[in-house]
């Protein structure tokens, strides 16, 4: 048995490496093949662009570790960008009242989080309470919070936010971008709750054995609820810092941002069927996503190919990572 | 005639099978005697392709035989009726006895006419009038048996295993059964029968092999064996028999049950509960036997909150009256459940023995919202320590251990909540008999400490050996309470066949 097991932690870490490594290979090969890619500005040029994949990726990982998933989390994105713009920018009329409200950038920020978590909240409601498949449940916000994206917006983008809005998404701080200290923030906590803290044990436990989990007194319900509003927090956040570095919040953000997210937890290495998999992992699937997409860009990979190879990118971790566990 | 020659099989390290001889006769009923945990469903499953390795051989009408999956024992002539039906209910009775044998004109679609005359021929032949093309799910649980036997005489099957047949159907379903029994050794085909009914044996079979730990204890013709002659072999030396613990605490009644009643989801008859009522007292290990589907379980589940709402009665824990939304209530009034399948409903398997022992206490190991790593730990260590946990480190996945070492770290991990009131569901199903006994002395400590211990089995020489008090259960009734200086298993065995049964004889 002792053997058994020290095969089995030299096989993790060999996995573990083994993305690691092939990142490393990633990043040789295109500091090899281009010019600019090994370079400070592009490198946290790419650390820019994935921050807001990671915030989100960090929230899906947690739901997928509960063995569920969430297909909802890019229009919860655009829906809270558009919020907290239209908030920032117009405030709150209340006709019937005749007063109007103003609100500074941190009420906005709050109002754009707190509706990412309230939709995120009515997902685990409809999966806990009512029952319905977390696919169909969070599909079936997709297509809600877009469409409330639009009525908001009625179809147009929400523009000029100001200066200091804008230093959300793109200001820097002791050399780094602001957007990457959030996504180190939300990585850290993360981080924090997923292994010292019983919510983060209970995610483990419900995703590993739900029924288990239940007789020993966990309340599923609970738990479940809570990840799905953490996954709609983070999304809200990711539309925060969208709308603030282009300026503007754009009714059709965030399309297809669930992919990706998607795509970095399950290269970083978390199961599907859930209980197994780690924050790091998702760090890591989610930089591998981000290298690639700026190395085929600066390779001058048509766009088109550029989905294709993503596609067989993730194809291939999920096989590698499938031989690996097999016994 | 198929021989299965020292066959052996281990499972993580537990000895499951140990050099079983076995004979099956064409023209034969073979019936398949042993205790829970014999072995009798490990070599069945050996026998019909399910478990690929093993040593030993298999050797049908002078050819030997390997099977990697359960299709090429198929193939082979070897067809097995599982306990658990493998029916799709959305299916109709044709679909499924065609699963993946359709027959199909030339270009591929499904010749439904002659398959539906073709499955009509065999429900025909096995006396179950019924339409093909009825689905399964509208079907009682002895006419899916039937159905299952259809589709093993479809394959040409020369061998039919049931595992248990008639462990879930009525009275007249058995006497079918029988009827289709015999006319499948008419038909010269080996049958293989398990059962525990004993008496249904006696009646069925020709031949019998007994299983006892793993080994082949004797086998022979069935002429002129009687019930106490095959109960003597089964159980043999076995458990180390532990004088029942004086009940010290008669006075002090932990818990009373009121006219506890339950319907399960669909109103099936299984798992139903009518008016329940006993009393639990500090100290006591009272046993409670019943067959497959008394409601057993059902009872011990809304005991612990499981079933809300659908569980009408009373309980009452140390005189008030509780009435538990959810188990994590019942974890607080003091009740503790070890579930009957603990890899479905105990363990995490895929983490590892400190957190699963730790999950049901974790608030109480926190330091300002964080787990304190250092408290789990030493928790951890002392159930390791005084359960005799045997595992390479708290770190191990709790998958890689055996069934005893498992069982313990379910019962660790409700010891460390201080339950009051320790519900046991089939506490040593799967495991060795070494464990078997170490668990044994533990229910018995425990008690002694002053928990009230219910312990539901299915094995009458562990309800006999631990317990003070014996309850007995069927269809969902209480029909006996017996104090252990009369139980035996005559007694218990008398209450716990249905009563439309005894009517009939």
């Amino acid at each position: 048995m002792e053997k058994s097991t020290s095969i089995r932690n030299y096989r993790d870490i060999l996995i573990k490496f083994q993305s690691l490594l092939a990142l490393v290979i990633l990043c040789f090969v295109l500091a090899m093949m281009t010019d600019i890619f090994f370079t400070s500005s592009n490198m946290l040029n790419v650390m820019r662009q994935i921050s807001v994949n990671i915030c989100i990726s960090v929230g899906m990982t947690l739901v997928i570790l509960t063995g569920g998933i969430d297909l909802s989390v890019g229009s919860i994105l655009a829906l809270s960008g558009a919020l907290t713009a239209g908030f920032l920018k117009f405030g709150l009329e209340l006709p019937f009242f005749d007063t109007f409200i103003g609100f500074t950038i941190f009420g906005a920020v709050l109002i754009g989080i707190l509706s990412g978590t309230a939709l995120g909240t009515f997902n685990g409601l409809a999966i806990t309470v009512f029952r319905v498949p977390p696919f169909v449940a969070t599909l079936a916000m997709l297509t809600i919070a877009r469409g409330f994206t639009m009525l908001y917006t009625k179809g147009f983008p929400i523009s000029g936010l100001g200066q200091n809005y804008a230093f959300i998404g793109t200001g820097w701080l002791l050399g780094i971008p602001v957007p990457v200290w959030i996504a180190l923030t939300v990585v850290a906590i993360a981080f924090f709750v997923t292994n010292k803290t019983r919510l983060g044990r209970y995610i483990y436990a419900i995703g590993g054995n739900e029924s288990a989990a239940q007789l020993s007194g966990i309340n599923i319900r609970k738990i479940k609820t809570i990840v799905y509003a953490i996954a709609g927090g983070l999304a809200a956040l990711g539309g925060i810092i969208v709308t603030s570095r282009l300026d503007s919040a754009q009714p059709n953000a965030g399309a297809s941002y669930e992919l990706d997210a998607i795509a970095a937890v399950v290269i970083g290495g978390t199961s599907l069927s859930g209980g197994k998999g780690t924050i790091g992992g998702t760090v890591l699937g989610a930089i591998i996503i981000g290298v690639l997409n700026n190395g085929l860009v600066l390779l001058n990979v048509s766009p088109f190919w550029q989905q294709v190879i993503k596609g067989f990118v993730i194809l291939l971790a999920i096989i590698i990572d499938k031989s690996n566990t097999r016994k | 005639m198929l021989i299965a020659k020292d066959i052996s099989k281990n499972f993580s390290g537990v000895r499951a099978l140990e050099s079983v001889n076995m004979e099956i006769h064409l023209g034969q009923v073979t019936a398949l005697i042993g205790e829970n945990g014999a072995g009798k469903s490990t070599l069945m499953k050996i026998l019909s392709g399910v478990y690929p390795d093993y040593d030993g051989e298999i050797i049908f009408n002078g050819k030997r035989l390997g099977f990697s999956n359960p299709s090429e024992a198929q193939h082979e002539g070897i067809a097995i009726i599982h306990q658990e039906l493998s029916l799709i209910p959305q299916l109709s009775i044709a679909e499924n006895i065609f699963l993946g044998r359709e027959i199909t004109y030339r270009f591929g679609t499904l010749n439904k006419k002659l398959m539906w005359r073709r499955a009509k021929e065999l429900l025909d032949r096995l006396k179950l009038d019924l339409d093909p093309n009825t689905p399964v799910y509208t079907l009682k649980v002895g006419q899916q048996q039937i159905v299952e036997i259809a589709k093993a005489l479809l394959t040409d099957a020369e061998i039919i295993i049931m595992d248990e047949p008639t462990s879930a159907i009525s009275d007249q379903e058995v006497d079918i059964l029988f009827e289709i029994v015999k006319n499948l050794r008419n038909q010269n085909k080996g049958v293989v029968y398990i059962s525990h009914k004993l008496d249904e044996l006696i009646r069925i079979a020709d031949r019998f092999v007994v299983l006892r730990d793993g080994k082949t204890i004797e086998s022979g013709l069935i002429k002129g064996m009687n019930k106490d002659n095959i109960i003597q072999k089964m159980v043999g030396r076995n458990i180390q028999l532990l004088t029942p613990p004086e009940v010290s605490g008669q006075e002090e009644k932990i818990l009373e049950v009121k006219n506890l009643s339950y319907t399960p989801k669909g109103g099936t008859k299984s798992g139903m509960l009518k008016h329940i009522s006993f009393n639990l007292y500090k100290g006591e290990i009272l046993g409670i036997f019943g067959l497959m589907g008394t409601g057993r379980t059902e009872l011990l589940e809304s005991l612990f909150g499981l079933h809300p709402g659908t569980s009408e009665g009373e309980i009452h824990i140390n005189g008030t009256a509780a009435a538990f939304q959810h188990p994590s209530d019942a974890i607080q009034a003091g009740l503790a459940l070890v579930p009957e399948d603990r890899k479905k409903d105990g363990l995490v398997l895929g983490l590892d023995v400190r957190t699963n022992i730790s999950l049901t206490v974790l608030d109480k190991l926190e330091n300002f919202g964080t787990i304190n790593h250092k408290k789990e730990t030493r928790l951890a260590g002392k159930y390791i320590g005084e359960l005799g946990i045997k595992t390479s480190s708290q770190k191990q996945l709790v998958m890689n251990l055996s069934g005893g070492n498992q069982q313990k770290i379910v019962i660790s991990k409700w010891l460390a909540t201080h339950p009051k009131i320790l519900l046991l569901d089939e506490p040593t199903r799967g495991i060795d008999v070494n464990a078997k006994n170490e668990i044994y002395k533990l229910i018995t400590q425990l008690a002694k400490e002053g928990l009230g211990i219910i312990m539901v089995s299915s094995e009458l020489p562990e309800i006999l050996a631990v317990s003070n008090r014996v309850l007995v259960m069927a269809e969902g009734e209480l029909t006996a309470e017996i104090p252990i200086s009369e139980a035996n298993e005559e007694v218990i065995m008398q209450a716990a066949i249905p009563k439309s049964k005894q009517a009939s004889n």
